[in-house]
This record gives C-alpha cells, structure tokens and sequence, in this order.
C-alpha cells in the first residue's frame, strides 16, 4: 500500500469529511424537457443525468415481451467527465458492465407486469465523475422513473463505502476510490429493507466486511430520505399548480 | 424540485415565486397530505373493507403507493391519482395521434401510450361518406387518407383482449388535421370535459384538447373531411384549382396559430391546467399588452401569466364561498 494517509490522525478525510460523513447530495427533477422522466443527480463533485423514456411501443419487436415490460438501460460518460479529456469508445467493457447493473436494479423495482407489451428506456450520463459514478447513476435512475410516474414496488438507492487505513469510510471520492482498496457498492430497497445490489472489487475479512456494507446500508438510508424529500415536494408543487 | 429553465432576474424570481405561494396556499385548503410518493404507506381504516386500485400495493398488510402523486377515496376504493405519466386511455377519449405506419387494413398511430394505437380501416368514415364494405381499392388506397406523419384526430373505441388499443373515427369532426401546429404536453393538464373540440370564431381558428396531452391548434375548416380521393375526372380540374387556393394560409392566421400555440406552451411549462377559456385569457393578456408572439416564451409573460392566475384562482376561490 502507498504511504499516503487518507485519514489524519485528528480524524479528517483528505477532503475534509469524517470517516462517516457523506458528500453533499443536490438532486433536481425534470431537467430534460422531452424526457417522460428526467432527473440530476449529484453526490459532491459527482454529477449524473438520468432521462427515461416509456413505457412505449417496443422499437424491435423481436425483443417484445408478452406479459411485462422491457427495460433497457444506456450508461456513458460525457468526454468532459474526467480530467484528462480522453474520447471513450462507446460501448466499452466498463460502460457495458454499468449499464447491465442499472438495468438489473431498476428492473427489479419497476412493476413491469402493469406495462405488458411496452419498452422502457433509461439513460444515464456522467457529467462529472468524482468517484462513486455507479451509485449516482442508480439514484438519478430511481428519481427519473418515479418523475415518469412509472410504478415500482420501491425506490432503489444505492451508496458505496471502503476500507482505507483500517477505518471504513462511507462515500469515497475518486481519490480515496483509485487507492486501490475494498468498494463496496450497496443498493436497497429501503421499505422492503432489502438488499438489490452489492458488489466488490477486493478482498476483505468477513467481520470488517460487515461493518463496511452496515455503513453503506446506512448511507443508503440517508440518500432514501434525501430522494423522498425530493419526490414529495415535486409532486406537491405538480399538484398546486395544476390547481382544481 | 422542478425548476423553470428561463433567466430569470432577481425581481422576476421574486414575482414568480410569490405567485407560486399564493397557488400553494389556495390550494393547501383543499387538500392537505394527500401527496405520497413511492412507497409510502397509505393510511386507511382496516377495520373497514377497502378496495385498493391503481397506484397502490400490498405489502405485509400495509397498503403503500407505487407512484407519486395523489391519493383519492371514492367510497371504498382507494386509488393514487398519478401525475406526470403517460396517457391512460379511456374508452370515448377524444385524442390526437400521428400516424407512424400504414398497414394491413390499420393505420398505427403514435399516442403518448405504452403502445401504439390502432385505427382500423374498417372503423373510419369512407371519404364518400357511403356506408359499404370496403374493398380491396380502398386498401390499396389507404395512402391517400393518411400517409405517416400525418396528424389525426380520432376516438378511444376500445381495448383489445391483448391489452391494444383500438380507435375510430366515424364522424365528420374526426380525421385528419392540417393547416397548424401540433403540441405535446403532459396528458394530466388537460381536464375531462364534455367539450373538446373549440371553435374560436374571433380568430377563426380550431383548438382541439386531445385527452393524451397532444393539442392542435390549426385553421378553421368547415366539415372536417378534406381527404377526398375523388377519382372522377371532370371534377379533376376544378378540385386542383381549389387545392391551390387551399395550400395558402394568410399571414394573419398564421400569427393567430403561433399566439394560441405559445399561449398553450406557457401555461404547460407553469404547470397550469389547460382549457380553452384559460388558453384565450392567456391569448388575450398577451395582446393586450402587446407583447410580440415570440416574446411570450420570455421569461417575463411566464411571470405574467403565473401573477394572473393566482389572481384569478383567488377570485374564483371567493365566488365559491
């Protein structure tokens, strides 16, 4: 390991947060005016567009499913995202692994039996990548599909945590995610209180490990009650306004 | 929140959000906490027998709301009236479409719905206006009633076992639109109401509010049956002459239709139900006033309009009591 302290002996993350801290969340509602559905979303320096579209008719109707609906999900990473400005291929390993784990946890939520016969489109873009892309996506997702007012049994709300210098630490930013240590990526359910994501790219004890998805879960928690804030208060300014 | 994406000046802010807390307030009389979003739980009695409809679930004996927006109690049944989704057809709805793709015998037709509509030949009034059967010449000339893109004004039939939709269109009122614009807003602004056809005679203009949010705002015409395919050739002539004199719209008109447009694209963007009467208020505030056609996108009539219509729902609030 590197000797860089990635927590000060007073206790301060390098960007100034504590151990258990999470990054500033902003999320905005209906920023795509053609989308069925759209939402920003943003966790610090990380910044997601989410637009969904649908349910609709099925564009290849070979891939037409009788009794649900079809869910597909497009993930990319705006050229402008990074530091160095590099021109991805589209549909890279990387992009095409995120875009297959948006669609598995939003298709898990979405009542798709209610929209037989239909397709619906998520698209996620990166606008700023600041580490935790991956959980942006997933909460930007959620909120542009309850924006659509498509039905889901739940909302999906996903936060990631690590293990650096024997502290576990909710929300890593890029710097504390390219140290090469664990990254647990948690989504829940948060009424069913069930877990529809977890992924991990290291190793880690069992007993450690446990902690780490406990403080992701709980960071889970906070991002839920932050997006129903959001959501109620959209719906309540929707409602007014449409006045009787 | 949903933000408005206009520049807005300090003192339009300022305007803008006082009319909005005025909407708010006259509101929140009515209805308070009857917002939900995803998974909250709805509270009911369950002592009582209660029949849970659409936008709800069970869950562990708890019934909890599946989409965000408002929870209605008729009697028994309790329901989530949702807010922005996409159009849920009724049977009887008077909708616009565009016709995506001509068919065997159907015309599919693109209706803000989880999938595309179907007109049937079969339930289309002949261009001749003879009951008949129709034949394997009125097949082949489907093209001549409506080609893709074409913009068509129709009516919920019915719902197919597979869960399609079916449409029709017997009747002089429906068929194809020309002359105007077609708009697209969301399918809960517009209101049920026995009337959805408008004629606005002072500008000779025809405002028809389909129920899935697609709004036509297009030139007066008499007997809304222009698609004559008439084959007979001594009419030939004359029909050309009359196409020709048809294809121009006068500048005025054209102006009228941008007004009423934007007027409708206003009133979508603030939010507001649409009917006809509100579009002409609009329409009228505008030109009152003066304000250029273009201008009434600008951030300053948004203001305007949103001032006038917390002013004319505190008034309409006052004659009720």
């Amino acid at each position: 390991m590197s000797k860089t302290e990635y927590v000060s002996p007073e206790g301060l993350r390098l960007d100034g947060r504590r151990p258990m801290e999470m990054r500033q969340l902003r999320a905005e509602i209906g920023t795509v005016a053609k989308a069925n559905g759209s939402a920003v979303f943003e966790m610090g320096n990380t910044k997601v567009i989410a637009a969904v579209y649908g349910p609709r008719e099925v564009q290849n109707r070979s891939q037409l499913i009788n009794d649900h609906a079809l869910v597909r999900c497009e993930y990319s990473m705006a050229n402008f995202s990074t530091g160095d400005r590099m021109r991805k291929p589209k549909g890279d390993r990387r992009s095409t692994e995120i875009s297959l784990v948006i669609r598995q946890t939003m298709e898990a939520c979405i009542l798709t039996h209610l929209m037989p016969r239909s397709q619906i489109d998520i698209f996620v873009q990166v606008l700023q990548a600041d580490g935790g892309t991956r959980s942006a996506c997933i909460n930007a997702a959620t909120l542009a599909l309850a924006d659509a007012g498509i039905p889901m049994r739940d909302i999906v709300t996903s936060c990631s945590a690590g293990y650096l210098n024997s502290t576990p630490l909710l929300d890593l930013n890029y710097i504390e995610d390219s140290a090469g240590g664990p990254d647990v990526t948690v989504g829940i359910l948060p009424k069913l209180d069930k877990v529809t994501l977890l992924q991990m790219d290291a190793k880690l004890p069992v007993d450690i490990f446990e902690n780490v998805m406990g403080l992701a879960v709980e960071g889970c928690k906070a991002i839920a009650n932050y997006i129903r804030e959001v959501l109620l208060e959209n719906t309540k300014q929707l409602e007014f306004r449409r006045g009787l | 929140m949903r933000g408005l994406q206009l520049p807005l000046s300090q003192t339009q802010r300022i305007r803008l959000q006082r009319a909005f807390e005025k909407l708010q307030s006259l509101s929140s009389k009515v209805n308070s906490d009857a917002s939900v979003t995803v998974a909250d739980t709805i509270p009911v009695n369950y002592e009582d027998a209660f029949l849970k409809g659409h936008g709800t679930t069970d869950l562990n004996g708890e019934l909890v709301a599946t989409v965000c927006g408002v929870v209605e109690r008729i009697n028994k049944l309790v329901y989530v009236r949702g807010l922005r989704a996409r159009y849920k057809p009724e049977v009887g709805d008077i909708i616009v479409g565009r016709v995506v793709e001509v068919a065997q015998k159907r015309w599919r037709l693109e209706i803000n719905f989880t999938q595309d509509a179907i007109l049937m030949l079969s339930s289309m009034n002949m261009p001749d206006g003879i009951q008949r059967r129709r034949t394997a010449l009125d097949e082949l000339n489907m093209r001549g009633i409506f080609e893709e893109n074409d913009v068509v004004c129709a009516e919920v039939r019915n719902f197919q076992h597979d869960g399609s939709l079916q449409l029709q269109a017997r009747s002089q009122k429906y068929g194809k639109l020309e002359k105007g614009q077609l708009l697209i807003i969301d399918p809960y602004l517009v209101k049920k109401s026995k009337l959805h056809f408008h004629h606005l005679e002072q500008f000779g203009i025809d405002l028809i509010l389909g129920r899935n949010g697609f709004i036509w705002v297009g030139e007066h015409v008499e007997t809304r049956d222009r698609m004559v395919v008439d084959q007979a050739n001594s009419s030939q002539q004359s029909m050309v002459l009359e196409e020709k004199d048809q294809t121009h719209t006068p500048l005025e008109m054209r102006q009228n239709i941008c007004r009423i447009a934007n007027a409708v694209h206003v009133l979508s963007t603030l939010g507001f139900s649409i009917d006809a009467d509100l579009i002409m208020e609009t329409v009228e505030l505008s030109s009152s006033l003066k304000i250029d056609i273009h201008d009434m996108l600008g951030s300053e009539f948004h203001v305007l309009v949103a001032e006038r219509e917390a002013e004319r729902r505190s008034l309409m609030g006052k004659r009720r009591r």
